[in-house]
């Protein structure tokens, strides 16, 4: 059909484009993990497993590393908890409101993420609109400190940017749930509740699994919540890459962490991909 | 020639014994646009009823309100003398054979088998045991461990009917589930329904736009049209003697005859025979296997017309031919196959054949 000319034209840029801005820093990430830095601040060029061994024995990295996952797994398990039961509705019973309700559900995706990291700021703080508005109806004397830079406000932040992000995947596959299979459950004698778990949900799983993979591995390399809200106890693994590429100046070792979290994060959506598969059956 | 079912229909009719399903003055709209009005209709144990009608003739609403999915804007349904209507769908005794069959993509042919049983709680192994029975029933035992994606249309079919009549409903429903097959494998599946229904002696009520799939599975035929039921009868009343000119146009194929009766004699066009009809104008039906051709007069008391063969049609065991008559009237009539009939004949029919019908109100 087309020239072999055309199909290179056509395929060529995006691929330069992958190799150029993925694939060899990917590389160069991997390289750097096995390097060192001299104590007069200059990259070694030579091969060291030294990294590795100090990200296991360093506590504050694995700590920070499981923390991180632990965050991303309560981000995922809100986002799921909100998300699924908006979708249900917007799919099954939401009717002519669907298409606002849906619209409304994308208009924050357009708001940028920092702006509605900040907005979490002026609500929680110890000034903040909660605070404050406890303290008007006499529910506390002082402010609540642990409202602000904590996990908590890290975790609430996340959830809230990223709630959307489970929701999409879990509401497209239930809008792809055949509406006469409802209908057939119902024929067969099984009540609205019997529907849901025999029917529907097991039908929905594929977009649980893409939802549920979608907030934890964004909420997992997330950087910026931490940063603004988290405080000291709420600091994440990404926090720590970037001072290990900055101020700390260790990038054989940031690059260690990065190609860690890079092979967890690999390993989560196989798996995924893997599950959605056992559950899709068209 | 009255059927079983025909009998016991009229006998409950008349001595007050209770039909299966009664339908009162059922109606519906949707919008402003009025699907179905005033539909009245029983249907008997053990019967095998279709509703015929056109594409938006109502068919397959008449058939969701019946299941539950749908309400009615006004009427009742009863079964066995008690409300149906206001029942949740799943707590009806009714269960119904859908269209794309509907079966459970996640789950194994012996699992949607199953589904009614187990969510009706029964005890595990009457839930085997039925099971395994409705398979064996629709001949699908070695397809029990298959997903439904990896069997064929027809088998899928026979899955969906397993995972309905394992449930023993007092009544059936099946929404034009043979439109999906192709024309042989449909043919098999209606002689293989018709048998299955009186084996199991379950009331059906089968939804087609098929005259054909009609007459050879139905004890009655509802003819639905726009909405209201034009004629409800047994498949060999609705095609020898259709009530109104829309039925006999759709069930089979048939000559209008258009003309007027004056002093117990019809006429139309320069053809007349004696009726038994009040003077008026007059509507007939003559079915073009009822017209025949002939080398000379055969009976007195037949109507005869002299016309030219215009069109011949092969049907495969019939012709069909095209008829101009001297007097300008057209007529089909079907005879025996033979090749190349041309020129003049000589055609003549039996005044009984000529069946009387109303003409079809004009509904908006």
């Amino acid at each position: 059909m087309f020239s072999r000319a055309y199909k290179a034209a056509v395929t060529l840029p995006p691929l330069l484009w992958v190799m150029a801005f993925l694939l060899v820093p990917y590389a160069l990430l991997f390289c750097y993990s096995f390097w060192s830095v001299s104590s007069s601040q200059t990259i070694v060029h030579s091969w060291t497993l030294e990294n590795y061994r100090e990200l296991f024995r360093v506590n504050v990295y694995l700590q920070t590393l499981f923390r991180s996952m632990w965050i991303a797994a309560r981000v995922m398990i809100f986002s799921l908890l909100l998300g699924y039961p908006l979708a249900y509705y917007l799919s099954f019973y939401a009717g002519a409101r669907k298409d606002l309700l849906y619209q409304l559900v994308i208009i924050p995706l357009w708001v940028s993420y920092l702006v509605r990291a900040y907005a979490w700021k002026t609500i929680l703080g110890s000034d903040g609109v909660l605070n404050t508005l406890l303290q008007y109806v006499h529910l506390t004397k002082h402010p609540l400190e642990f409202l602000l830079y904590s996990p908590f406000a890290v975790v609430l932040t996340l959830t809230h940017i990223y709630t959307p992000f489970a929701f999409l995947p879990i509401y497209a596959s239930l809008e792809h749930i055949p509406r006469n299979l409802v209908e057939a459950s119902h024929d067969l004698g099984a009540s609205p509740p019997q529907t849901f778990w025999r029917v529907i949900f097991p039908l929905s799983i594929p977009g649980v699994l893409a939802g549920a993979t979608f907030a934890f591995v964004l909420s997992f390399g997330d950087f910026l919540a931490p940063l603004l809200l988290g405080g000291p106890s709420g600091i994440m693994i990404s926090n720590i890459v970037v001072s290990l590429f900055g101020a700390a100046y260790n990038w054989p070792l940031g690059a260690a962490i990065s190609f860690c979290m890079l092979l967890l994060v690999l390993a989560l959506l196989l798996l995924s991909e893997k599950l959605e598969k056992r559950w899709s059956f068209r | 020639m009255t059927t079983i079912t025909e009998a016991v229909v009229a006998r409950s009719s008349e001595s007050g014994v209770r039909p299966l399903l009664d339908i009162r003055n059922v109606a519906k709209s949707f919008g402003k646009n009025p699907v179905l009005r005033d539909i009245s209709l029983q249907i008997a144990e053990g019967e095998f009823l279709t509703i015929l009608g056109e594409s938006g003739s109502g068919k397959t609403t008449l058939l969701r309100i019946i299941a539950g999915f749908e309400s009615a804007d006004s009427g009742e349904i009863l079964m066995e003398g008690e409300r149906l209507d206001l029942l949740l769908p799943y707590r009806r005794r009714v269960n119904t054979v859908f269209q794309q069959y509907a079966l459970f993509p996640h789950l194994s042919v012996e699992d949607n088998v199953a589904y009614g049983l187990r969510v009706a709680k029964l005890p595990k192994s009457e839930i085997a045991a039925r099971v395994s029975e409705s398979l064996a029933m629709v001949k699908m035992s070695t397809f029990a461990g298959a997903k439904p994606a990896n069997i064929s249309g027809g088998q899928q079919q026979r899955v969906a009917l397993a995972r309905a009549l394992v449930n023993r409903p007092r009544l059936l429903l099946l929404d034009e589930p043979l439109s999906a097959l192709d024309a042989n494998l449909r043919r098999q599946m209606q002689v293989e329904l018709k048998s299955l229904q009186r084996e199991v002696g379950i009331s059906f009520v089968f939804v087609t736009h098929d005259q054909e799939e009609a007459m050879v599975m139905s004890d009655r035929i509802a003819l639905l049209r726009k909405g209201e039921l034009e004629q409800v009868a047994s498949p060999r009343e609705i095609y020898g003697r259709p009530a109104t000119a829309y039925t006999a146009q759709f069930i089979g194929h048939t000559n209008l005859l258009r003309g007027e009766v004056r002093a117990g004699i019809a006429r139309c066009h320069s053809l007349s025979w004696k009726i038994g009809l009040p003077d008026g104008p007059a509507l007939f039906s003559l079915r073009p296997e009822n017209i025949r051709l002939v080398g000379s007069a055969t009976e007195a008391s037949f109507v005869r017309v002299r016309g030219t063969i215009e069109r011949q049609a092969f049907h495969g065991a019939t012709d069909l031919l095209q008829i101009v008559c001297d007097d300008g009237l057209t007529l089909s009539v079907r005879t025996a196959t033979r090749e190349n009939r041309q020129g003049e004949v000589l055609l003549e029919f039996a005044p009984a054949d000529a069946v009387p019908v109303r003409e079809s109100p004009d509904r908006g």
